[in-house]
């Protein structure tokens, strides 16, 4: 509200005289100057150049042939990258809505038990580790031999099976998503345990001492009250889909065919596999348009909780 | 009459509570029961393979490691094979060569750059911290081509140096929107009380702001250090050397050749596993903290 050159920060309490005095150039830059460098190498001409390439025929790394948007066109005549979209769709519904359904019913019964910490720590250790372990960790989990893999062994007691998990089309993306859930509801978990305790007990009291059961107290109370870091979660885990690649390629390398492909995989197969950096960069291109609306909404979020 | 309404209500929450804690004890058998269930299902599949990179090869396949209290026999022999016989020693190192550098790279540039941003006065100080909070989502797919091709010259990728400014680069945005964010709470008196006292710019830097921020450092170095090391894609990309290639691209290459050698896979898995473990165990708050700064503010 006043007329400070200084953007005021809710962190820095308002009324205080700005300091209106500049720093030096050359100060400024010995800061910064590295970052803006790396920054504008890897990061702003990166997306220039791809734009570039994308519209480019691009064969065998020569970039001197302007296709205008043969490449996008030709992609989405390409059935592995249309079944790959669909993939990466299957991932934001159903990874995406399990990570947060667990992570909030396991945050929510983890409250009640002096152990929580303990519950949440153990769910929470997948994030720790590596993709490339998980697949690993996984990948003997659904071990088609019931006397190796756990899950074949577990069927066989009920006489079903064996699955191949990761070689029949009809299970492999179930079975990938399932993995990616297992590794992210523990985020999701302590995220959203945090957002809890900020409820109030005084309201979830005053709705018990009301009649509500437990059920009307978690759709009607925690739900809506912990409805921004849900939101916030889902965005991050949404961003997570897009950017997929290593679940799918250490554990399938994207098939049985191409049943298991996702975006990035198809943009690393594109580039490396087949020599069609025009198409390559088209992929790419089309992964950082889908996550220009993240972009806006992680800057309006943050312009929202600084400016006053 | 009223008195007796006055000891009736203070009497009752203490009577609701004996049969309240008895109710709320039967209750939580369920609740006890789904937890433990919750817990079996998010240990059970990292102890299957923790237990099998332990077992004799022969045993893995003739019984399922649910099985191993009937036999009971243990060797380290998995991990001397993988470590030596298929290379994970020296991926080890990699990973170690690789993730070193490009965590403490990035922390001196982000801090700088947050300092900068939190308490220099220069124009268009704002708009340029949104820019780079806005390259945040920029994938880093879209640097394979542009990148690959600038380091071409230079032979980059043959050595780690092109991995260890990859990962700098992609790591600055979040880094430095982290780093302001902390900065900007700092007390401003005492940044104030050591301008005046005729502290340089990287005077106030180096004496006060970085050792009042060494809980957010550390937590940002912790979890820019666990993002390296379980890196794939960028390792794929940037080391182009198979000699320095770390432990993720390895395993997945030996997940190509020893598809169904679960003693050797268990093992290499557990050797990759094994650093974040450490950090996670011994630095889990830091770590946790550093998560939440980064998602939900």
């Amino acid at each position: 509200m006043t007329a400070t050159p200084v953007p005021i920060n809710p962190l820095v309490p308002k009324g205080r005289p700005a300091r209106t005095e500049r720093t030096g150039w050359p100060t400024v830059l010995a800061f910064l100057a590295p970052a803006l460098l790396l920054i504008t190498i890897f990061l702003v001409y990166p997306v220039i150049s791809t734009l570039r390439m994308s519209v480019d025929r691009g064969l065998g790394g020569e970039f001197t042939r302007f296709v205008g948007l043969d490449n996008y066109i030709s992609l989405f005549q390409t059935p592995s990258f249309v079944g790959s979209i669909i993939n990466n769709v299957l991932w934001t519904v159903f990874y995406t809505g399990f990570v947060i359904l667990f992570g909030l019913f396991i945050a929510v019964i983890a409250m009640r038990v002096r152990y929580e910490s303990v519950i949440k720590a153990i769910v929470f250790l997948p994030m720790a580790i590596a993709a490339t372990a998980l697949g690993v960790i996984w990948g003997f989990v659904y071990a088609l031999d019931p006397q190796i893999g756990t899950l074949n062994a577990l069927l066989g007691i009920i006489r079903v099976g064996p699955v191949s998990w990761l070689g029949d089309p009809a299970f492999v993306n179930a079975a990938l998503i399932a993995v990616g859930i297992w590794g992210s509801t523990g985020f999701a978990t302590v995220i959203l345990s945090a957002a809890l305790k900020g409820i109030p007990t005084e309201i979830l009291e005053a709705a018990r001492t009301d009649g509500a059961n437990e059920f009307q107290i978690f759709w009607r109370i925690i739900v809506p009250m912990v409805s921004l870091p849900i939101s916030v979660l889902a965005v991050t885990l949404i961003v997570n889909v897009i950017k997929l690649f290593d679940i799918p390629y250490v554990m399938t390398q994207g098939g049985p065919g191409d049943a298991s492909r996702v975006i990035a995989f198809e943009m690393y197969k594109q580039d490396f596999a087949a020599g069609q950096y025009g198409k390559a960069a088209a992929v790419a291109v089309i992964m950082l348009l889908l996550l220009i609306p993240v972009m806006v909404f992680n800057v309006r979020r943050f312009r929202s909780s600084a400016v006053v | 009459m009223s008195t007796n309404v006055a000891t009736e209500r203070i009497a009752a929450p203490a009577r609701e509570t004996a049969s309240a804690r008895l109710l709320r004890g039967l209750n939580r058998t369920p609740i006890h029961i789904v937890l433990g269930i919750v817990a079996v299902i998010w240990l059970a599949p990292t102890i299957g393979l923790l237990v099998t990179s332990f077992r004799p090869r022969t045993d893995i396949q003739s019984t399922g490691w649910w099985e191993v209290l009937g036999t009971l026999r243990f060797t380290a022999e998995n991990y001397v094979q993988v470590l030596n016989a298929a290379g994970m020693g020296q991926a080890f190192l990699n990973s170690l060569i690789i993730s070193i550098p490009s965590t403490l790279l990035p922390l001196v540039v982000c801090s700088l750059a947050a300092y900068a941003f939190s308490w220099l006065k220069f124009p268009f100080r704002d708009s340029i911290f949104l820019v780079v909070v806005a390259l945040m989502m920029v994938p880093v797919q879209v640097a394979f081509l542009p990148v690959q091709q600038l380091f071409k010259p230079f032979q980059l990728t043959q050595g780690y140096m092109g991995i260890w400014l990859a990962h700098t680069a992609f790591a600055l945005p979040f880094g430095v929107f982290l780093l302001r964010n902390f900065f900007i709470t700092l007390p401003k008196d005492l940044i104030e009380a050591a301008r005046i006292d005729g502290s340089t710019t990287f005077g106030v830097f180096r004496t006060i702001v970085v050792p009042l921020s060494v809980p957010a450092i550390a937590a940002y170095g912790i979890f820019q250090f666990l993002w390296v090391w379980n890196d794939l894609l960028m390792a794929l990309i940037f080391v182009g050397n198979d000699a320095n290639l770390p432990m993720t691209v390895k395993i997945t290459t030996l997940l190509g050749t020893y598809g169904t050698e679960w003693n050797l896979l268990a093992a290499a898995a557990f050797l990759l596993m094994f650093v974040p473990l450490a950090v996670f165990f011994s630095l889990q708050r830091y770590f946790v903290q550093g998560l939440l700064a980064g998602s939900v503010k």
